[in-house]
């Protein structure tokens, strides 16, 4: 409690004007109110009783005039049962009692303004503090972008660069714009995006994003986007509305406080009139004084600050945190829907694997590897598919392989093009593979069904993998086996997904059973269903979603460039590895910034810390209101009990959704 | 046609009551108060001239809570 303290409320930092000036009203009013106090006792017996009430009016005014002003307008307005209204009316209802009993005891009423009124300048000063706090968090907003004209670097706003524009960016400073490095080696710090803190090195030709902050060298950039589309505006408009989307939390508690306040009251007036009126009836005193005081505390407990502050706040937290840890959520609803998690399916390339292909071996070749290779990558020459683009990669780059099949050390690349005037007539059979001629020679590069089709018998691959068969002149020449890499922390990551409460994981593939299955296999997912098209992913999700737990949640986890469609029919749609990516940062629900696997365990978890503190404070404030409503309906709680109650509430709820904002023990 | 503008507010159920206030000021399709961020959204209704809306919801603003801002 005490780091938090520290943390949030006493770095550095001074109050508003108008805080500062409560401060001093308050201070003013309460040393009034005890001196006063001691007053009354040394020369109570000298000075008579109109002196002592009219003394006692200077701090009640100071500190309370604004709430009488307010409760006066809210009138004038038809808005009566705001919160200035109520203290207006418990505190004047609790002087008029002192006066007509001659008690002379008008501290109680001060007390009650002065400790409403310390309520809420604390509620102020926190929520002002926390929300500067998270806005720091995300201070990637950039102000300027260095155009160079006329050999003169000059700092332009980065909405007036228009894309295409070579910018510079000096050590030190933020990339302002989505662009291409024209110039220049550095390293850039990516943590206020990913919260990852291993910087990322750039050359000429990679892409960056804005938002990252260039470390040692200096960079120049080809614009690729307008600031506005850029990924630095993205992210920030996404945060700045996130709280937009209201969980199921906040209705309730919304619809609580329009319930509450007018329920009190309604109970407060009932407690006023009928106990005395009973008791008349029965012929026995009615003890008007006594009854009306006990409703003037009812009032007191009547505002649900502590509630209606403390649950937004909570998500704000919750949502500030999570996302300086690379994790942005979209709404407080979807945080909601995180912490209830059970069935999460993903997506296999790119989400748990690399999604990079690499060609890792050549079986059963009846000419040399060298030239199979060679065939095959002029073949593939002009397709897109990633495994046509790992073949030609293998075959520029030099990759070599044994007798044996296994990949050797790479070979020099010289010699190593691809020539297309050795390629002619390419027929591409779709999702089965291409045929084409080369050298004149008709070569046949696909899976087993190409092969049936064209009637060449086959040898199948005992490895894991995509196979590609060659075929040359109807012969078959041998296979290319083509594996994917399982990312490092995949195996982790769905370990800590189950430790944080998830029971069941899928993965949804494309790919050949085969494969999708050892995958799973390896980092422990429980089901696979593979050789899905993109279509019977929703479908699959379906399915899930219709056998999930009742009340339980349905996340789908992708890389986003394909399964829009997907992240849209989950419950909530994650999208990792999203840095720079529209198309995902559309579509997710939730987004992981950078391509980590384990960062969905801890999206969970964060959500799951933020719902246990939103609960904890609806059964905490809800709870110690109602046992000060019993009380004082008893008689046993008197206003200062009720006020202390209610401030105190307030604060400690307040506290508490701070507490939100920290998630470094949940990693 | 939706605009942002920044507000000023001191509570959360001051904010809720702004939101309400604006939703009912003709003219207004629909009104969002982000009360973290200080920033209420307003979508406004075909033809609407903006800047003469948002003078109405200031005023109906003011109304429900006196303490409040709407930056123009």
């Amino acid at each position: 409690m005490r780091m938090i303290l520290s943390y949030a409320f006493f770095k550095g930092d001074i109050m508003t004007k108008k805080q500062k000036k409560m401060l001093w009203r308050i201070i003013t009013a309460a040393v009034l109110m005890v001196a006063l106090h001691f007053a009354v006792k040394a020369f109570g017996e000298k000075v008579h009783e109109p002196l002592w009430f009219l003394l006692y009016l200077i701090p009640y005014l100071t500190v309370g005039y604004d709430i009488l002003l307010k409760a006066g307008k809210g009138i004038r307005n038809k808005q009566v049962f705001d919160e200035n209204f109520l203290m207006a009316v418990a505190t004047i209802g609790a002087i008029a009692i002192a006066l007509i009993n001659k008690s002379g005891d008008y501290t109680e009423a001060i007390a009650v303004m002065l400790f409403y009124q310390v309520g809420e300048l604390f509620q102020s000063y926190a929520v002002g503090k926390s929300r500067k706090n998270i806005s720091a968090l995300m201070d990637i907003r950039p102000d300027y972008a260095n155009v160079e004209r006329d050999g003169e670097l000059e700092q332009v706003d980065p909405d007036e660069v228009e894309i295409g524009t070579v910018i510079v960016v000096k050590p030190g400073e933020k990339i302002p714009i989505d662009g291409v490095v024209v110039e220049g080696v550095s390293t850039l710090d990516t943590s206020a995006l990913t919260g990852e803190s291993v910087p990322r090195e750039v050359r000429p030709e990679d892409e960056v994003i804005s938002g990252c902050i260039n470390l040692s060298g200096l960079l120049r950039l080809r614009t690729t986007k307008e600031f506005g589309e850029s990924t630095v505006s993205k992210i920030l408009d996404m945060v700045e509305n996130a709280t937009s989307l209201k969980s199921r939390s906040e209705a309730f508690i919304s619809r609580f406080a329009r319930v509450y306040t007018p329920a009190v009251c309604i109970s407060a007036l009932a407690l006023a009139v009928l106990p005395p009126l009973f008791l008349l009836l029965r012929g026995q005193a009615p003890g008007w004084g006594d009854w009306i005081y006990r409703a003037l505390t009812f009032l007191v407990i009547s505002c649900p600050c502590a509630l209606v502050i403390s649950i937004p706040l909570s998500f704000f937290a919750g949502i500030g945190g999570a996302s300086r840890e690379g994790v942005l959520v979209k709404g407080s609803n979807y945080l909601e829907a995180l912490s209830k998690v059970q069935t999460v399916a993903f997506d296999k390339t790119g989400t748990m694997t690399k999604g990079v292909f690499e060609v890792n071996g050549i079986h059963h070749s009846s000419m040399d590897n060298d030239g199979l290779l060679e065939l095959a990558a002029h073949a593939e020459l002009y397709s897109t598919h990633p495994i046509a683009l790992s073949i030609r990669r293998a075959w520029l780059d030099g990759a070599v392989f044994r007798d044996d099949g296994d990949p050797a050390e790479k070979a020099d690349t010289s010699g190593r093009t691809i020539d297309t005037d050795r390629v002619s007539d390419v027929k591409e059979i779709g999702g089965n593979g291409i045929t084409a001629l080369v050298d004149g020679r008709l070569v046949a590069c696909g899976n087993t069904k190409l092969m049936d089709s064209l009637g060449i018998a086959y040898i199948d691959c005992h490895e894991l993998g995509t196979i590609v068969h060659v075929a040359v002149d109807g012969a078959y020449a041998g296979h290319l086996l083509i594996s994917d890499i399982i990312k490092p922390t995949a195996k982790e990551a769905i370990k800590a997904l189950h430790a944080a409460g998830v029971t069941k994981t899928v993965m949804l593939t494309g790919d050949a059973k085969k494969v999708g299955e050892a995958v799973a296999e390896e980092i422990g997912i429980d089901k696979v269903k593979a050789e899905l098209l993109p279509g019977d992913k929703v479908a699959a999700v379906e399915e899930l979603l219709a056998k999930k737990p009742e009340r339980s949640v349905l996340a789908f986890v992708g890389d986003g460039i394909n399964d829009a469609p997907v992240l849209t029919r989950a419950d909530v749609g994650i999208a990792m590895g999203a840095l720079g990516s529209d198309a995902a940062i559309e579509a997710a629900d939730v987004v992981l910034m950078d391509d980590d696997p384990k960062k969905i365990s801890l999206a969970i978890r964060i959500a799951k810390k933020c719902m246990r503190i939103v609960y904890e404070n609806i059964w905490f404030a809800i709870g110690v209101k109602l046992i000060c409503l019993v009380l004082g309906a008893l008689g046993i709680a008197n206003m200062w009990l009720a006020i202390f109650a209610d401030v105190g509430v307030m604060v400690l709820a307040v506290l508490n959704a701070i507490r939100a904002l920290f998630t470094k023990n949940l990693r | 046609m939706k605009k942002s503008y920044k507000i000023e507010v001191d509570c959360a159920n001051c904010a809720s009551k702004m939101e309400d206030a604006a939703k009912k000021t003709p003219g207004v399709k629909d009104a969002v108060v982000n009360f973290m961020a200080l920033k209420m959204n307003v979508e406004f209704e075909e033809g609407a001239d903006p800047k003469a809306v948002m003078k109405d919801v200031l005023k109906n603003c003011k109304k429900v809570e006196d303490d409040c801002e709407i930056y123009l």
